[in-house]
């Protein structure tokens, strides 16, 4: 009896022992994530594709540089309250703490803002969240990653003006804005009346309320109004009901541009034929033929160790997001194991590669990922990146890239994150870092 | 003028969609008194059941019929499961239960069939009759008027069965008394169970309208937020009440967005409905058709 006893003790301190060890040397991410609830459909496929990367990082290359990646998923259902208690429950998971926190959502980003400061946990925020964060002086630990709603919303008019025949032929035109009625949707609001002042063009903002199922007043309104354009800010819901109201005034979908929350399989399949020359913004393209895409298959699917349930979603517009998450998880890894050595890292180590992280047309080739995202450049000063954004058509099945990466119109841009940033920082006390003696 | 009639008719014809699933709340309201919080869950789950069986190869009437089974047997496993127990519960435990079951039905719905937004075809286009846009320059939508045709049909079905059908009457006169149902041999738990079931049918046919309309997604579950300002203004215990209070809210908030938003920021279609309804409140409590409670003391 007392040899059994001992044997076991010896057999759960070994477990206990092996799995500290097995835990020392592996780089702990929280997934904050959603896979229930209103956006249950953006949540699986981001989430599913982020940690099909970080499976083919551990599985095809044993980890980076022999770190192995752990993760653990924390439901928020897209819930603010959620979310931090998401935020509480895994900041001390892993060896050194959870090293990034990127919840996917704009009302989480606002309620841990002032947390990852004094946790010393990078905030990352890929296409959404505080504009204004993008200046790293006054927001170290803040990082709206390649391209912000207002750097999207001046290359929607570039784009829009490249159909016109050039951005002088917008002045006299007329462009709608069929935005989601919340400070998501209002986020494009002052961008775009300066762009409109810019180049002559009037513009016509119109409010959905959420969810947004509901936009009859709106399309007569857009119907009375006869705009040249229509650009949709929209999110769930919203986005295939405004492309069958569209069909229903006869609206062509040509003419209408959607934000980067509106350009996913998820909004164009519900509607169905309505969706049909729909074009919307993207940081990243939807394809499975990319070599990125390709080595998850080979690597991860082929071994059963996939994440996805249903495998079509494999190179849609989220799962791709989903990627292009993981990709730069990894990337800000590597560039701090550069500096702190090849060990799994705490945040404040994390901060420092993220700040550093740069990721060219040379390195994305390597990684398989050349036209699928761009190329960014994080500096203390620019936490944004490039700013590019391309953009799809729907044409019936599936998207199709028929732009290049546009540029933003950094010098509107620039100014005016930092005027919102500066007031930011009076507001909160705060002294904006020097960034010529940050290292 | 053109334009105000042509908010008009399209918001009466938006009125009838919210009607759909304010029928649902009415059925059991008016049988059992409760207030069904899960009525917005069930017109989920049943969109989702049956474009998940069509998605499996199962044909359209087959998948209909599939889907409003499983609907029934959720109404019967609600009755046992959740309302037996409660009986004689007060009402606010019974409104408790309800929130609770929404949870249960939105999990189990997702879980069964994912959490993908799913296009729905019901093969009648949403788009402008045209001989009335050339006529009239109004854009009415062919789908929005058969919506409303399958409204007028669904009431006409309901008021015939509750009228002229033994357990129609059976059901009204629990509605009227429990206990005097209960003292003359009436079921009490069969008549829940039928009442659980046919607002599970009226869930699927708001459910396949509604994700016809916008695709079957979680978000079929904010229609009950449609529905309440017309429960409000029409009556909780009225069929009639449902669809006119529906169009009454319908055309009110679309001419209201259209003439007052730009005044106040626009998106006013959200709260202005129950603005609406509570101005009604005041006036008229029991709603347009519902029955004024007399209390002897």
């Amino acid at each position: 009896m007392k040899i059994s006893t001992t044997l076991i003790a010896v057999a759960l301190l070994a477990g206990v022992v092996g799995d500290t060890m097995a835990q020392a040397n592996e780089q702990f991410i929280g997934l904050p994530s959603y896979r229930v609830g209103a956006y249950a459909a953006g949540g699986s496929g981001i989430y599913g594709g982020w940690i099909d990367y970080m499976t083919l990082i551990n599985e095809r290359d044993g980890g980076v540089n022999g770190v192995k990646l752990s993760w653990e998923e924390c439901e928020t259902e897209y819930n603010n309250a959620r979310g931090v208690e998401c935020y509480e429950r895994m900041k001390k998971k892993g060896s050194t703490g959870n090293s990034v926190f990127q919840p996917l959502s704009t009302g989480i980003t606002y309620s841990v803002l002032d947390k990852v400061a004094a946790d010393k946990i990078p905030l990352v925020t890929i296409g959404y969240g505080r504009t204004d964060a993008a200046d790293g002086r006054v927001f170290p630990w803040v990082f709206p990653m390649i391209t912000t709603y207002w750097s999207q919303a001046t290359t929607m008019v570039k784009y829009i003006g490249s159909k016109e025949g050039g951005l002088d032929k917008l002045n006299g035109k007329k462009i709608a804005y069929l935005y989601h009625d919340s400070a998501y949707g209002k986020e494009g609001l002052a961008v775009l009346e300066k762009q409109a002042q810019k180049y002559g063009f009037t513009f016509v903002p119109l409010a959905v309320a959420h969810p947004g199922n509901e936009q009859q007043s709106q399309w007569l309104k857009i119907r009375q109004e006869k705009p040249d354009w229509v650009i949709l800010w929209g999110w769930g819901v919203m986005n295939p009901t405004a492309l069958k109201a569209a069909a229903k005034t006869g609206f062509s979908r040509e003419k209408m541009v959607g934000v980067w929350w509106s350009g996913a399989e998820e909004d164009t399949i519900p509607a169905g034929d309505a969706s049909k020359g729909f074009t919307a913004a993207g940081f990243n393209v939807a394809g499975a033929n990319y070599p990125v895409v390709k080595a998850i298959q080979d690597h991860v699917y082929k071994k059963n160790k996939g994440n996805m349930e249903d495998k079509s979603r494999i190179g849609s517009v989220y799962y791709n997001r989903g990627v292009v998450h993981g990709i730069i998880t990894v990337e800000a890894m590597r560039t701090a194991q550069a500096k702190f050595g090849k060990k799994p890292l705490n945040g404040d180590e994390m901060r420092w590669g993220f700040e550093h992280l740069h990721i060219d047309a040379k390195r994305l080739k390597e990684l398989g990922a050349e036209g699928f995202m761009p190329d960014l450049k994080i500096t203390c000063n620019d936490h944004e990146g490039s700013g590019k954004v391309k953009y799809q058509q729907w044409d019936g099945k599936q998207w199709k890239v028929v732009s290049d990466w546009i540029e933003p119109d950094r010098e509107m841009v620039r100014p005016m994150i930092e005027e919102s940033a500066a007031k930011y920082a009076k507001e909160k006390n705060i002294t904006p870092r020097d960034c010529s003696k940050e290292g | 003028m053109q334009f105000f009639f042509e908010v008009l008719i399209g918001g009466l014809l938006s009125g009838v969609m919210y009607s759909f699933v304010a029928l649902g709340f009415v059925l059991i309201y008016k049988a059992s008194g409760v207030f069904n919080f899960a009525q917005g869950a069930m017109v989920f789950a049943a969109a989702l059941t049956f474009v998940g069986f069509q998605e499996l190869g199962v044909p359209f009437w087959l998948a209909l019929l599939i889907a409003f089974g499983v609907m029934v047997v959720l109404g019967i496993l609600t009755e046992r499961i959740v309302l037996r127990p409660l009986v004689n519960q007060p009402p606010i435990t019974l409104f408790m239960a309800t929130i609770g079951l929404t949870y249960v039905i939105e999990g189990l719905a997702q879980g069964a069939w994912g959490a993908n937004v799913r296009g729905l075809e019901l093969g009648i286009q949403d788009e402008p009759i045209e001989w009335l846009m050339e006529t009239a320059n109004i854009s009415v939508s062919k789908f929005d008027l058969f919506g409303a045709g399958v409204a007028a049909l669904l009431v006409t079905l309901l008021a015939l069965f509750f009228q002229y059908t033994r357990i129609g009457r059976a059901l009204r006169a629990v509605a009227d008394d429990h206990q005097a149902a209960l003292s003359i041999g009436i079921p009490l738990q069969q008549i829940w169970r039928i009442v659980w079931a046919v607002a599970g049918f009226v869930a699927l046919v708001a459910g396949l309208i509604w994700g016809a309309r916008n695709g079957v997604s979680f978000s079929l579950t904010f229609t009950a937020l449609k529905a309440l300002p017309v429960l409000i203004l029409g009556g909780f215990t009225s069929i009639p009440g449902a669809i006119v209070g529906g169009l009454i809210i319908g055309s009110t908030e679309k001419l209201a967005e259209v003439y007052l938003g730009e005044y106040v920021g626009g998106g006013i279609d959200s709260w202005f409905p129950y603005v609406m309804a509570l101005a009604f409140l005041l006036v008229r409590p029991e709603g347009l058709f519902g029955e004024k409670h007399i209390d002897r003391v």
